[in-house]
């Protein structure tokens, strides 16, 4: 089983790195970007497990390790 | 006083901190492994700057699991001293020792300088030898510190007047020039409620002798000793 996991910075934080992608890609000639936001995809690959349990663990290390909730949202799903 | 400065791996500052306060200040100072349970008898713990565990996931993040932070935070709960300086303040925010986070410098580049930043109140222990709007010049080393917290969360510092030091121009005026990361409010270092807890990002311990450019960083660690000597 796979939980894949991607974290991005919230809406009201400041993002640089993904204004700086989105010059670097409207340098490339790319037209019609609105924004851009960079942020993270993290795979743990889980041994056997409840889906239900293995979801409650992961949320948990999600909030408390894999995400800083002050700057950053997370949504994962496990299959 | 007793000092203890935490090493983890990949902490970088740590022997300056050591000769700072040992060797310049003559206190009894000692380092304290990451992996240690218990710190001993220490009146103030230094959280010190580098890159604890390569800044991997995120700057502090890993560290605030070591056991020795799990000693930090009790020690700061029985009311010890606790100074956080550059990845240290990034640790202690992780741990939620304080509060908000240090995000990416708003121009993306790590910046080695010598800054300038202004005492905003000398109501803790660790400016309290200074003079309300006291401007020192201290050199900051770092690629993430710019300080982020949401808005409520910013008016509780100010109300309670928990921002010790803010980014500034030379002549002490708060400008957005000055603000070479982007912190909101200029914000350079700010306490707990209990104000026993302090961070900054900017490197007292890198500016406690004239030969390093300015001698300005001993108010910080002037005002620490200062403030044993009012408790006993």
């Amino acid at each position: 089983m796979k939980a894949k996991i991607i974290v991005m910075p919230k809406k009201t934080v400041l993002d640089p790195q993904g204004k700086t992608v989105k010059n670097a890609l409207e340098s490339m000639s790319f037209k019609g970007i609105k924004d851009v936001r960079v942020g993270k995809f993290i795979e743990v690959e889980l041994t056997a497990g409840s889906k239900a349990a293995l979801k409650k663990k992961m949320d948990r290390a999600c909030h408390d390790l894999l995400s800083n909730p002050v700057i950053e949202e997370y949504s994962f799903e496990i299959s | 006083m007793k000092f203890g400065i935490i090493q983890f791996p990949g902490s970088n500052c740590d022997q300056d901190a050591y000769h700072a306060l040992a060797d310049v200040f003559g206190q009894s100072t000692r380092y304290i492994w990451h992996k240690d349970n218990a710190m001993g008898d220490v009146d103030c713990v230094v959280v010190p700057g580098g890159f604890s565990y390569g800044d991997y996931l995120r700057t502090g993040a890993i560290a605030r699991f070591s056991p020795a932070m799990k000693a930090v935070a009790a020690h700061a709960k029985a009311g010890g001293l606790v100074i956080g300086i550059c990845n240290g303040f990034q640790v202690l925010c992780e741990a939620h020792l304080l509060p908000g986070a240090l995000i990416r410098n708003r121009g993306l580049k790590f910046i080695c300088d010598h800054v300038y930043i202004r005492v905003e109140t000398t109501d803790s222990p660790f400016t309290n030898a200074c003079k309300k709007g006291q401007v020192l010049r201290i050199p900051i080393a770092h690629g993430e510190g710019n300080y982020f917290a949401e808005p409520k969360v910013i008016e509780q510092l100010k109300r309670e007047d928990r921002i010790l030091v803010r980014y500034c121009a030379k002549d002490g005026k708060l400008t957005d020039a000055a603000n070479v990361n982007g912190s909101l409010d200029n914000i350079a270092g700010i306490c707990n409620e209990s104000r026993n807890v302090f961070a900054l990002m900017p490197h007292p311990e890198r500016s406690s002798e004239k030969i390093l450019g300015s001698n300005d960083g001993r108010w910080i660690f002037k005002s620490i000793l200062k403030s044993e000597i009012a408790v006993s």
